[in-house]
Formats: structure tokens, C-alpha cells, sequence
């Protein structure tokens, strides 16, 4: 979707202000938000793609004025809610008042070493070929989904060369929304920067990204 | 009296609501704030931008460790241990005295997590993700990094899975320095291409 979260190219933000010696976390709620959001993701009960849905789903006033853990935080509520887990009177009493779905299950203590050191690996099998091989040039499709999807807007419709063939990963456009993993060929494919900027662009700017073999066409 | 524990969640609305959020869920026994505990700790105390200080300095050390993690970047890292959440796939660029990579993750805060640890506030807010495709160069002088007008830059826009971790260049006069030396020269900014490795000041501590 065209949501607040597709941000190559936006102007207006300022400059980027890095923090010298940066805490990892500058409340205490933000570890909590942290927790709360792995362990709830624990549940199993949504995938990653699902997830980042949920965040580019705010309304852009509410995205933009948000901290990251805060974009977390509102996104897990919606999460929960949409799965049985939480509901709005629960979260107006700030306690537990319905009954929750079961959970597959529940993220225990001890076993976060594990799960954290085992990670979510999402490459696939592929029963198809490849299409595409590195130094191929294609074109990157012009398309405007109103679901989730990984292609920037910044990239589309744009000319570049395939620079690596990855491996097959799961579909992000799908698998967001019940529909599946599908995984597809994934491929690093490079820009001139002048493609995508156009006049005025850097000419020493190359810009990659990785995109999912329906992403893109010979050119 | 004491004064260890902190005030936040009680003057903070939203630090109000994520303390409502975790009670709700703990009530209904969804999650148990004890593994939040080891979360936290995981990545306050175990997991940082120290792990991929290491890999950089091992490839800087061990040519055919650095042929490997060019190869396959994730058994290399995972040679040294560094495995799991976000840093399932991962991908090493190398700087060159031709080009200069800079890692964004446009989207969302795609991040290498296992080598880096969690992302600074910068790198997932606007500002930076917007601008670090388009205008690398001026996001690069807000770091202090100029670079020749000449050098080749490539941004890497984290769009899918694979997670990317810059090797910086090895800064001249450091010639048969340990690991464990050549590390300290390598910040997370290094690592992210906001920055370049330090350069020597004398002899390694």
C-alpha cells in the first residue's frame, strides 16, 4: 500500500540528528514494548509480514508522530484484537476482562534463548527455475496495490540489472494477509540513481533493491 | 530513601498503556513477562554491534574467512556463533576504495540484528529512511563523513529477508594488530556505512 511507511524519496523530514552514544532504550516502557511485542508475536498467531502490515496501516498523521516501539505498540493492539486475543474493553479497563482465543502457544521464559538463537528463516523452496540470471535487465512493474508489498514506490516502474539471484522466500503480498507464503525467487536488482531521481540525481548513486520475482519483467 | 525504581510509567500516558497491555495479557496467561526479562537482557547485555565488530575484524585478519563471508555470509557469521532473530539471511558488503555502501531499510527498520543488535531510534525514523536513497551524501556529512566526490555510493534498501552487514576498509598502519584490537576500530555506524572504521591513534591499547 502507498502508507506513510514508504519513505525513499519523501522530503520534509529534517535532518537526521544521530545520538551520540545511544541508549538502546530511552524509557523503561520501550523494553517492555520491546517484550510485549516478541513474546505476543510468540503466540504464533501472525507472521512478520502480517506485522508490518499492521504498522503501515496507521493513519500517516498518527505513523508520523509516533516513535518506533509506539508504531509496535498501536500495531499489537490491532493484531490482538483482529485474532480473538484482546478486546477494547479490555484495553479500557487495562485489565483483563474477556475471554481470549487459545494461543498456539505461549513463550516461556526459558525457552527465549532458543527461540531468539533460531530466528524465523523464510527462504523456500521454489519449484520453478529462476527466471531471471544476474546481469539480465528488467523492469520493475508500475503497479499500486492497496495491500501490503514490498516494492517501494520510488522503484517502480524503473529499469535495472539483476546484480544477484538470492534464494526463494516467502511472498510478503500474501502471505500479510492469510493468503499463503507462495515464496518466489527473490533478486538483488540495482538502479542508476539518475533512473530513479532522474535530473539532478547523484551520478555516483547506485541504488539496490530486493525484489520477488513477480516484481519485475525482462526489459 | 532509595530512589532506584523509575517514574515512568506512572507520568508517561504511553508508558501507562504498554504496562496495560503486558497486564492484560499476562493476566490471560498470553505471554509471561518473565521471558520479556530475558529479552531485554538479551539484547541489552548479549547481543550488540560488538558481535559484528568481531566479523569485520576477522575478515580484516583471515582472507579466507573474508572469501566466505563474501560467499555466504550467514555460515560465516554463524561460524563465529552470531545466529538467529534477523539475522537469518544475511548479506556482507564490502567498501572498497572505489565505492562506499550504505545499508537503509526504507520500509519498515530491517536490521542485522544477530550482528548488530537492536537499531538506533535515527535509523527507523523519517529522516534517515527517507533520505538515504536520494541524498546519501548529505545524510553522510550529518555523521561527519565526507566523502571524495569521486567515490561511488551505493545505498542498499533492505526491501526483503536479507539482512546487510558493511565491511568497512581496514585503516592503514594497523599491521599485525590482533582481532581483539582491530575490533575496537569498528563502530555500529561503521558497520550500518554511516561512518568509516577509526583510524589508529598509536599503538593498539
Amino acid at each position: 500500500m502507498n502508507g506513510p511507511q514508504d519513505l525513499g524519496g519523501q522530503m520534509g523530514f529534517g535532518p537526521v540528528a544521530p545520538e551520540k552514544d545511544e541508549p538502546y532504550f530511552h524509557a523503561a516502557w520501550e523494553k517492555r514494548a520491546l517484550g510485549v511485542t516478541l513474546t505476543a508475536g510468540g503466540m504464533g498467531a501472525w507472521n512478520i509480514d502480517e506485522s508490518r502490515h499492521a504498522r503501515e496501516s496507521l493513519h500517516p498523521a498518527d505513523y508520523y508522530s509516533s516513535s518506533y516501539y509506539q508504531i509496535w505498540i498501536k500495531a499489537l493492539e490491532t493484531l490482538l484484537k483482529r485474532h480473538g486475543f484482546v478486546t477494547e474493553r479490555d484495553l479500557a479497563a487495562g485489565k483483563a476482562v474477556d475471554a481470549a482465543a487459545t494461543p498456539k502457544r505461549v513463550l516461556k521464559a526459558a525457552d527465549v534463548p532458543a527461540v531468539l538463537a533460531k530466528g524465523g528463516p523464510c527462504d523456500r523452496p521454489v519449484a520453478t527455475p529462476a527466471r531471471f540470471r544476474a546481469g539480465d535487465r528488467v523492469r520493475t512493474k508500475n503497479f499500486n496495490p492497496t495491500g501490503h508489498t514490498r516494492l517501494p514506490r520510488y522503484a517502480r516502474g524503473k529499469n535495472g540489472t539483476i546484480e544477484a539471484v538470492r534464494d526463494g522466500f516467502v511472498f510478503p503480498d500474501s502471505n500479510a494477509h492469510g493468503r499463503g507464503e507462495n515464496p518466489q525467487w527473490v533478486y538483488t536488482v540495482v538502479f542508476d540513481g539518475a533512473e530513479i531521481w532522474g535530473e539532478g540525481a547523484d551520478p555516483t548513486l547506485t541504488v539496490s533493491i530486493d525484489a520477488w520475482e513477480s516484481y519485475l519483467e525482462p526489459a | 530513601m532509595t530512589h532506584d525504581h523509575d517514574h515512568d510509567n506512572e507520568l508517561d500516558p504511553f508508558a501507562a498503556r504498554v504496562r496495560a497491555l503486558e497486564t492484560i495479557l499476562t493476566q490471560k496467561g498470553l505471554i509471561d513477562p518473565a521471558a520479556i526479562d530475558v529479552i531485554v537482557d538479551t539484547y541489552e547485555t548479549k547481543i550488540g554491534p560488538r558481535n559484528g565488530a568481531r566479523v569485520v575484524a576477522k575478515a580484516w585478519n583471515d582472507p579466507a574467512y573474508a572469501d566466505w563471508l563474501k560467499r555466504d555470509a550467514t555460515a560465516a557469521i554463524e561460524s563465529l556463533s552470531y545466529t538467529g532473530r534477523q539475522g537469518e539471511h544475511m548479506q556482507a558488503v564490502f567498501n572498497t576504495e572505489e565505492t562506499h555502501n550504505l545499508v537503509v531499510c526504507t520500509l519498515c527498520s530491517c536490521y542485522p540484528w544477530s550482528v548488530l543488535g537492536l537499531p538506533p531510534v535515527w535509523y527507523k525514523a523519517p529522516p534517515y529512511r527517507s533520505r538515504a536513497v536520494i541524498d546519501p551524501r548529505g545524510v553522510l556529512e550529518e555523521f561527519g563523513l565526507t566523502l571524495p566526490k569521486d567515490k561511488k555510493i551505493r545505498v542498499w534498501d533492505s526491501t526483503a529477508e536479507l539482512r546487510y552487514l558493511v565491511v568497512p576498509m581496514r585503516p592503514n598502519g594497523t599491521e599485525g594488530w590482533s582481532e581483539e584490537q582491530l575490533a575496537e576500530l569498528v563502530s555500529r555506524d561503521a558497520m550500518i556505512g554511516t561512518a568509516l572504521a577509526r583510524e589508529p591513534q598509536g599503538e593498539p591499547a
